[in-house]
C-alpha cells in the first residue's frame, strides 16, 4: 500500500451515485430520484473546495456521502487513499474523528441539557483522545481557539447567541483535530456582521490547523471568500468547476453565469442582469439531455436530446456544456 | 386634516412585559414611495410594522402614533384596523408556506381575500383570482386554480402571497424578508417582480431585509436600524456612497465581496446587546471604532445634515475627509 503523502488527495469521490425512492401520494407508485448522480471530486489537504447549489441540487446529500453517512449506490469514497469503511463499523468511527461535519442550525446540532463545555469534550471522551483529568485543558484551550471565553464553559446552549453557539459547535468538531471539515451552510443562519466573525475564524483555523474543508453554500459571496475552488451543482451533477477566482469573475456555464448574476450587489441596479426564468426542476422528473435547458437563453436542439460531460475547458477548469468550445475529451474519472 | 402622506408613524415605542425593545421610531411614508429597513436581527424591524398594524401579542404595550391617511389607527378597535389592514396596507413574510393555510385550495385563499376586502362573488371574484394570479407570474394560473400550496414550489408560494396581499389593492405593501428563504434564481425574480408591481399599481413599499444589495435595488429611500431606534435614514445613493453611521459601514464592510481581490472580512467587533440590558449611551458605542467617550454617557439624537440624510451619531465616518487624511500623512511622511 501507498503511503498518504501531501500531493495525494485526502479525499477522492469517483462517481458517487445516490438515489432516494420518492412516493406519488400516500398509495402511490415509488419513483427513484438521483439526489447525486455520478460525482467525482478529490480535495487536497489543507484545500478548501467550495460546493454551491440551488436546494434540491444535492449539495447536501454530497457533503454526507463524503463522511460515508450516507452510503453510495454506486461510485466510491477513499479517505487518504484508502476506501470509506462502511457506516456504523468500527473502522468507520476510528475514521470519523479524523472528519467532521458542521451544520446550519447550531441550536439542533446542540443538546440543550448539556453544557457546552460537556458537549465540547464530548467526542474526546468518545474516541479516548485525552485522559478525563486534562479534559477541562483541552476544552478551555479549544473555546479560546474560537473566540469564546473559558469562563462561558458551564453555560447551556439556548444562553448563548447565535454566533455563539456555532463556534461551539465548531469548538466540537475541531476537538478531535479533524483532516477534513464539511461545513453545510455553517454561517447562513447568521447576521452579516457575526458571519464575518465566524468565517474569518474558520479560515483561521483552517490555516493553523491544515485543515481541508468542503464547504457548501448557496451563498456566493462567502464561497468565494473561503474556497480555493468551487464546484457548481444543478440537479445532482457538477456543471461546472475552477478555482474561485475565475469561476464568479468569468463563469463559463451559463447556469454559473446566472448564479453570479442573481447575486444583488449594493448600489448595482437589477436591469441588464440575467434573470433565470422558471423554477429548479423536480429531480423526479429530470428533464432530458442537459438538465438545465429548459431554463437555459442559450439552448439548442443538442442540449434537449444529449446529456454533456464534464470536459475540461482550459486549464484548471471543467464545465458541462455542448456549447462551450474546448477539448473534446471527456474528463477522466 | 388631510395629509399628503400615506402613512406617518410618530414616536412608535413597544415594550414586551416591561422591556423597551422599540425606543420611538419615526417615519413617514409618501404616496407611492419604496422605503427599505435594514438592520441585523432583533433590532426592530418587524417589530415596528407588526406593532403598527397591531399584530403583536396581547403582552406588548404599544404607544405613539400610527396614522393612515392622518386618521389614527393605534389603539382603535378591531373594525377600524380590519378595515386598513389587508385593504389599505398588506403585509408578506419571510416563510409563504406557513403563511398559506396547508388545507385550502389556493383559488380558494385568494378568492376569500377579494370576498373579504373588495366585496367580489362567484365567477368575478374567479375572474379577479385568476388575473392576481397572472399578474405575479403563475403559469397556467386557470390549472393551478384548484391546487393546494404544497403542489407549488417555495417561490410560487410567495408569489401567491404577493397575488393575496394584491387583492385589496392596498397603498402599502410591507414586505419582511421577503427573498430571505428563497434560492438566489428565484430571489432576483421576486425583487424584479416587486419593482414592476410597484411600477404597474403604484403602491407604496416597506422592503424589511437583512440584504443591503436587495434593498438597494427595490427601494429609493432606507433607514438603518439598531437596537430598537433608526441611527441613520436618506436615499439610497446617499447612504450607500458614503454611509455616515459607523453601523451602517459596518454592515457594508462586513459583506464578502465577489469581485476584487480576496481580502479578510472586516466583522462588527461583539454582538447585538439585548434590550434588557441596553448600554448608556448610543447602544453602539461598544462596538464602535469610532467611540469617544461621550458616546458612553450621552445618547445622540437623529437629526438632519446637510446633505438631507438623518444621523445619529457625535462622530460620524466621513469617507472622502478620512481618505484626504491618510492621503494627507503618507505625503507627510513620504516628503520627510
Amino acid at each position: 500500500m501507498i503511503s498518504h503523502s501531501a500531493n495525494a488527495p485526502l479525499i477522492e469521490a469517483r462517481d458517487l451515485v445516490r438515489t432516494y425512492e420518492v412516493r406519488q401520494g400516500m398509495f402511490g407508485k415509488a419513483t427513484p430520484v438521483r439526489a447525486v448522480d455520478g460525482i467525482n471530486l478529490t480535495v487536497m489537504p489543507g484545500e478548501t473546495l467550495g460546493v454551491v447549489g440551488e436546494s434540491g441540487s444535492g449539495k447536501s446529500t454530497l457533503g454526507r456521502m463524503l463522511l460515508g453517512i450516507d452510503p453510495p449506490q454506486g461510485g466510491e469514497t477513499f479517505f487518504e487513499g484508502k476506501p470509506m469503511p462502511k457506516l456504523g463499523t468500527p473502522e468507520w468511527r476510528a475514521l470519523r474523528a479524523r472528519m467532521q461535519l458542521v451544520y446550519q442550525d447550531p441550536l439542533a446540532a446542540l443538546d440543550r441539557r448539556l453544557t457546552i463545555a460537556e458537549q465540547i469534550g464530548e467526542p474526546l471522551a468518545i474516541h479516548k483522545l485525552v485522559p478525563k483529568e486534562h479534559r477541562a485543558t483541552r476544552v478551555a484551550e479549544l473555546m479560546t481557539a474560537v473566540g469564546l471565553r473559558p469562563d462561558q464553559a458551564d453555560r447551556y446552549p439556548h444562553e448563548l447567541s447565535g454566533g455563539q453557539r456555532q463556534r461551539v459547535v465548531i469548538a466540537r468538531a475541531l476537538a478531535s483535530c479533524p483532516k477534513l471539515l464539511v461545513c453545510d451552510e455553517p454561517v447562513s443562519a447568521l447576521d452579516v456582521s457575526i458571519q464575518a466573525q465566524v468565517v474569518n475564524m474558520l479560515r483561521d483555523l483552517q490555516e493553523k490547523n491544515g485543515i481541508a474543508m468542503v464547504f457548501i453554500s448557496h451563498d456566493l459571496k462567502v464561497v468565494r471568500n473561503m474556497a480555493d475552488r468551487v464546484a457548481v451543482m444543478y440537479l445532482g451533477r457538477i456543471v461546472e468547476e475552477a478555482s474561485s477566482d475565475v469561476i464568479f469573475s468569468a463563469p463559463l456555464h451559463p447556469y454559473t453565469k446566472a448564479l453570479v448574476s442573481s447575486v444583488p450587489v449594493p448600489g448595482k441596479p437589477l436591469k441588464g442582469r440575467v434573470i433565470l426564468q422558471g423554477e429548479p426542476p423536480n429531480p423526479a422528473n429530470r428533464p432530458s439531455g442537459c438538465a438545465f435547458h429548459p431554463r437555459c437563453p442559450l439552448a439548442t436542439d443538442i442540449c434537449r436530446t444529449s446529456v454533456p460531460q464534464l470536459r475540461q475547458v482550459a486549464d484548471g477548469r471543467t464545465a458541462a456544456c455542448h456549447l462551450m468550445v474546448g477539448a473534446d475529451q471527456p474528463v477522466a474519472a | 386634516m388631510f395629509s399628503n402622506n400615506l402613512v406617518e408613524l410618530r414616536d412608535l415605542k413597544v415594550a414586551f412585559d416591561g422591556i423597551q425593545v422599540l425606543h420611538g421610531i419615526d417615519l413617514t411614508v409618501g404616496r407611492g414611495e419604496a422605503i427599505g429597513l435594514v438592520g441585523e436581527s432583533g433590532c426592530g424591524k418587524s417589530v415596528t410594522w407588526l406593532a403598527a398594524l397591531g399584530l403583536l401579542p396581547g403582552k406588548a404595550t404599544v404607544a405613539g402614533s400610527v396614522r393612515v391617511d392622518g386618521q389614527e389607527i393605534l389603539g382603535t378597535p378591531r373594525s377600524v384596523l380590519e378595515s386598513v389592514r389587508g385593504k389599505r396596507i398588506a403585509m408578506i413574510f419571510q416563510d409563504p408556506s406557513s403563511s398559506l393555510n396547508p388545507v385550502l385550495k389556493i383559488g380558494r385563499q385568494i378568492t376569500e381575500a377579494l370576498v373579504l376586502h373588495r366585496a367580489l362573488t362567484g365567477q368575478a371574484a374567479k375572474a379577479e383570482a385568476l388575473r392576481l394570479m397572472d399578474m405575479v407570474g403563475i403559469p397556467d394560473a386557470r390549472r393551478r386554480f384548484d391546487l393546494f400550496p404544497h403542489e407549488f414550489s417555495g417561490g410560487q408560494c410567495q408569489r401567491l402571497m404577493i397575488a393575496m396581499a394584491l387583492a385589496g389593492e392596498p397603498d402599502l405593501l410591507v414586505a419582511d424578508e421577503p427573498t430571505t428563504a428563497l434560492d438566489a434564481t428565484i430571489q432576483a425574480q421576486i425583487l424584479d417582480l416587486l419593482i414592476e408591481l410597484r411600477a404597474e399599481t403604484g403602491m407604496a413599499t416597506i422592503f424589511i431585509s437583512h440584504d443591503l444589495g436587495a434593498v438597494s435595488q427595490v427601494c429609493e429611500r432606507a433607514c438603518v436600524m439598531y437596537a430598537g431606534r433608526i441611527v441613520e435614514q436618506g436615499t439610497i445613493e446617499a447612504l450607500f456612497d458614503n454611509p455616515r453611521h459607523p453601523y451602517t459601514r459596518g454592515l457594508f464592510d462586513a459583506i464578502p465581496r465577489l469581485d476584487g481581490p480576496r481580502e479578510r472580512l472586516i466583522p462588527i467587533p461583539g454582538t447585538v446587546p439585548h434590550p434588557r440590558d441596553l448600554p448608556e449611551g448610543c447602544a453602539f458605542s461598544p462596538r464602535c471604532s469610532h467611540a469617544a467617550i461621550d458616546c458612553r454617557s450621552r445618547r445622540p439624537a437623529l437629526s438632519p445634515m446637510d446633505d438631507g440624510r438623518l444621523l445619529s451619531c457625535f462622530h460620524p465616518v466621513n469617507q472622502t475627509s478620512d481618505l484626504a487624511t491618510v492621503a494627507a500623512s503618507r505625503v507627510a511622511e513620504a516628503v520627510s
